[in-house]
């Protein structure tokens, strides 16, 4: 059976699957109910510092967009950070931490950008007895008006002043949590790791307004009339935290900087799609929204299944594995040629393929062969562009197949070479370092 | 069309050697991968799950759905077996309409609940054709438990008394083990020799010896099994046959419905069968329905079930009879056995008396009908048959007619459990079997610890 016992910048944990700073880690009550269902850690609730809590607003504070059969595929939400008193949080930290002490527990801090404010609310936490800070710069509603996370998230400089305190007044490991709304994540994160932090984690929410009602006029959710832009969450944005995590991971500053990975991660697979992208642990939030805390049973046996398949021991063989083969666009072997090919069998001739192709395409599927409804590949105008992979609704019925070295392609007509060639040495390439001769 | 149709009384060869392949085929095809992905997707992992409260064996299945929609088809069927050893029978044969399925949240919703038994039988299949097995015996405890009876109740009880380290040894009466999977689950539910691959999969646990030809009350007492082992678990099925109680009853041409079932499921050459060209089907039950579907499948050209109450009473469920009447079946109400009619020593016919209720009960109105037949299966029920059971020792305390247990499915005697269609109160079910001799087992295993 594989091992997947987790250790996180020192942090262990039974399995790397931890709960993301949001609701539910928000108190003792949930996160003790996590623990029951089998999860690996949590980052409690972004605490904020000392005074009357935040507040929230008293009406809707969730959007949602959905998939088929109301699946929810993405969240948007306007909560702020905990509104619960510091000292409630803090006994309840230091309690379910002794309560279960082989679980991660990790605190999420957000406070104003003064040396003071930080160094106090360290203190703090490091009397319960937590495994880890995590440095909320993340928040994209409420808390940046008042000049808190993204706010500080979005300047780099402030980011590493602020791990650098950190660093300087704790001896707990520094997550720092990067906000996605930003143009290059690799900067926040190079701050971060110029800072000293001992991991970064991300993303955190994405702005977004999920809709808008149609008869009010009104961004939903609506608050008396009137809405705001929120954070977006959920397996909608997964796609976006995996580039950014595998940009991260392999920026030649950050390099082996551990990342908790946060985004959409609903399954095993997308934990484990993670972590082949560089990723420690895997951090969820909107999945248990949505299902509860038992779906961690799933995640936990489809990843030791998986591995036992493949034969990965434990995390470290499947951490990072496949970083190597994140590239830059120039470096794509352009002679590598696929072409599409239709299972006839497995097809049910919903005529998915053929319009993409025809109507947006490469017109390279056909619709009708010998007065007879029928798709088939042209491979003479195939450029292997995978649409039609994609809007397939039948899993497998169509393949993108290489053409193997010495193949005639007959799009181009020329035969398939078997040397790599990227585009920096393409003859069309005015920038070409070497002219193809 | 083959000749034999119209062939007059009982005869074999009705139809085209390809039409019994045919008929006998899978009653629900297998799902593919892509059908099982899509299926999958449709369940909403619902709290505390009703389904999950209707299986008798409380498979946590909204888990072993969502592994199958993530990709873990081996880790979907582990959690169907953590809870259901013979999870792949009853995914074929559990009358889902009835149970998980009947109170799915899309049932509710839509009309159309999750297929659960179809997805965990993709499920179960996979792991079973991978050869996967997830169960590793405890260390030995020098504990020796008899099991009588390797049906779906016995077989339970013997896995999970293996797991726990007890030594295990099945009597069981027939000569291949299996019980009514083998040999009366009809034959279209469980096609290509599924039952016997599953007593395999299920003893490939090891440390259970199965000994065939083995019959309590001939060859051993119960007093003889409760001396020589450390426990005992009773696992006997129902051996008996309810009686028509109408004249006639042993002309040649009558015949119990379970003989009859039993014999399609050990032909190896359907064709070889023989059956009436007019068949009448007398219960209102399962196994009056897969009677008569098994006798129209096999080429007879009239089959028609006589359920002496109204269709609500029938305890074969909507679908059961939607198939039947899909396959040709007339399902008459309301008339009961009074007369077997005959001609040159053979089954000629039958008469039957309309019924009424009268007075909440229900009785014969008077009038009869006649309905021609060359051949007529008994399928009224089956009962438990005590004889075996009371040797020499002690008595064990019956209920109904049938053995009575506690909650932990302890007999009336002292290390003597029992389960399965022979106690009092269950449903007869597979999966009540499977879940009785599941749970006293591990009533046994703490006895015993
Ligand atoms: C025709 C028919 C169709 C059915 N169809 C379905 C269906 O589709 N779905 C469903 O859920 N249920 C169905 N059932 C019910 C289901 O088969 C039973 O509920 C289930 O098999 C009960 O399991 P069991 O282990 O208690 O008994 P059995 O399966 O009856 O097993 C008992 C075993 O004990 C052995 N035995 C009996 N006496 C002795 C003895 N004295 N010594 C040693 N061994 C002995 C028998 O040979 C047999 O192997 C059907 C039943 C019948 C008759
Ligand atoms: C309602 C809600 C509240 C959140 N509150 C916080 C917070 O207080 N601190 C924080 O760092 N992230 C917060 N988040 C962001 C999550 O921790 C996480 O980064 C984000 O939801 C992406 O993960 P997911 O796709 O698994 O939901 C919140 C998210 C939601 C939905």
């Amino acid at each position: 059976m594989a091992d997947i016992r987790s250790n996180f910048v020192g942090i262990k944990s039974p399995n790397p699957f931890w709960l993301a700073s949001a609701p539910p880690t928000d108190k003792a009550y949930n996160v003790v109910r996590a623990f029951k269902a089998g999860w690996g850690g949590v980052v409690w609730k972004t605490l904020g510092e000392e005074g009357p809590p935040v507040v929230n607003v008293n009406g809707p504070r969730y959007g949602a967009i959905w998939g088929a059969d109301r699946r929810l595929l993405g969240l948007n939400n306007i909560e702020l950070i905990t509104d619960r008193d510091l000292e409630t949080n803090l006994r309840e930290i230091k309690q379910v931490k002794r309560d279960w002490p082989d679980r991660a527990m990790v605190v999420s801090i957000m406070v104003p950008c003064t040396e003071d404010a930080w160094k106090a609310i360290l203190l703090r936490v490091e009397e319960t007895g937590a495994d880890g800070i995590e440095l909320n710069f993340g928040c994209p509603h409420g808390m940046s008006e008042r000049g808190m996370g993204a706010a500080v998230g979005q300047v780099p400089e402030y980011i590493e002043m602020v791990v650098r305190w950190c660093k300087q007044y704790t001896r707990m490991p520094v997550i720092t949590k990067l906000t996605p709304n930003i143009t290059d994540v690799r900067k926040p994160a190079r701050a971060a790791h110029a800072g000293g932090t001992d991991a970064v984690s991300l993303i955190n929410t994405i702005n977004s307004i999920t809709s808008v009602d149609l008869d009010d006029f009104a961004p939903q959710p609506t608050i008396d009339g009137k809405g705001t832009h929120g954070g977006y969450c959920g397996p909608a944005v997964k796609p976006i935290a995996l580039n950014m995590v595998a940009e991260i991971a392999r920026d030649p500053e950050t390099h082996g900087l551990p990342i908790s990975a946060i985004g959409g991660i609903t399954t095993w697979r997308d934990a484990a799609e993670f972590m082949a992208l560089g990723a420690g642990n895997a951090q969820v939030c909107t999945a248990v929204m949505t299902y509860g805390f038992k779906i961690v049973e799933e995640m936990i046996d489809g990843l030791k299944n998986w591995m036992d398949e493949k034969g990965h021991r434990d995390l470290d063989a499947i951490i990072g594995r496949a970083v190597p083969n994140v590239t830059d666009w120039q470096y794509l072997n352009l002679n590598y040629v696929t072409k599409a090919r239709i299972d006839q069998d497995l097809c049910i001739k919903c005529g998915r393929c053929h319009i993409a192709c025809e109507d947006t395409s490469h017109q390279a599927i056909t619709s009708m062969v010998d007065g007879k409804r029928h798709f088939e590949v042209i491979d003479a105008e195939c450029v292997g562009c995978n649409l039609c992979v994609n809007v397939c609704p039948v899993e497998g019925c169509i393949d993108m197949v290489p053409l193997a070295a010495g193949a005639m392609d007959r799009r181009t007509d020329r035969t398939v070479s078997p040397d790599y060639a990227n585009w920096t040495t393409h003859p069309n390439n005015p920038a070409a370092k070497v002219a193809a001769e | 069309m083959a000749d034999g149709l119209y062939k007059e009384g009982i005869a074999a060869e009705r139809l085209a050697p390809e039409q019994y392949s045919a008929n006998f085929s899978d009653l629900h095809p297998p799902l593919d991968r892509h059908e099982a992905l899509v299926e999958s997707d449709r369940c909403y992992f619902c709290y505390d799950a009703p389904c999950m409260q209707a299986c008798p064996t409380s498979i946590d299945i909204p888990m072993f759905i969502r592994q199958i929609s993530t990709g873990n088809p081996l880790g979907s069927a582990k959690t169907i077996f953590d809870q259901n050893i013979l999870g792949g029978m009853c995914a074929r044969v559990c009358p889902t309409e009835t149970l998980c399925e009947e109170v799915c949240v899309r049932e509710v919703a839509e009309g159309k609940p999750v297929q659960i038994g179809r997805l965990q039988r993709y499920a179960t299949d996979t792991a079973m054709e991978r050869g996967a097995q997830f169960y590793e015996r405890a260390p030995d405890t020098g504990r020796h438990v008899a099991v009588v009876g390797a049906g779906p109740a016995g077989l339970a009880c013997a896995h999970r008394l293996a797991m726990h380290g007890h030594k295990v040894t099945i009597y069981e009466a027939r000569p291949k083990a299996g019980g009514l999977n083998e040999y009366g689950i009809a034959a279209y539910k469980a096609p290509e020799g599924f039952a016997q691959d599953e007593v395999d999969y299920v003893l490939s646990i090891g440390n259970i010896e199965v000994q065939n030809d083995q019959i309590l009350g001939r060859d051993f007492s119960l007093s003889d099994l409760a001396d020589r082992h450390d426990a005992v678990f009773l696992g006997a099925g129902l051996s008996g046959v309810n009686a028509l109680q109408a004249e006639g009853e042993d002309i040649e041409g009558v015949q119990n419905a379970v003989d009859f079932i039993a014999m399609i499921r050990q032909a190896s050459d359907m064709s070889k069968l023989s059956v009436g060209r007019r068949v009448v089907v007398i219960g209102g039950g399962m196994t009056a329905v897969d009677a008569a579907v098994q006798s129209k499948l096999l080429g007879a050209e009239q089959v028609t079930i006589c359920y002496r109450r109204g269709k609500d009473a029938m305890n074969a469920s909507e679908f059961e009879q939607d198939l039947a009447a899909s396959k040709g079946v007339t399902i008459r109400h309301w008339l009961k056995p009074a007369r077997i009619l005959s001609g040159n020593g053979k089954v000629s016919g039958i008469e039957m008396e309309y019924t009424t209720m009268r007075d909440g009960r229900l009785a014969g109105t008077g009038e009869t009908v006649r309905i021609d037949a060359d051949q007529i299966f008994k399928a009224i029920g089956q009962t438990f048959d005590p004889i075996p059971l009371n040797g020499s020792g002690a008595a064990v305390v019956m209920e109904g007619g049938r053995i009575k247990v506690d909650a932990d499915g302890r007999t009336s005697l002292a290390n003597v459990w029992a389960g399965g269609d022979c106690i009092f109160g269950g449903d007869d079910l597979t999966v009540s079997a499977v879940a009785q001799g599941r749970d006293a087992a591990e009533s046994i295993h703490r006895a015993l610890a």
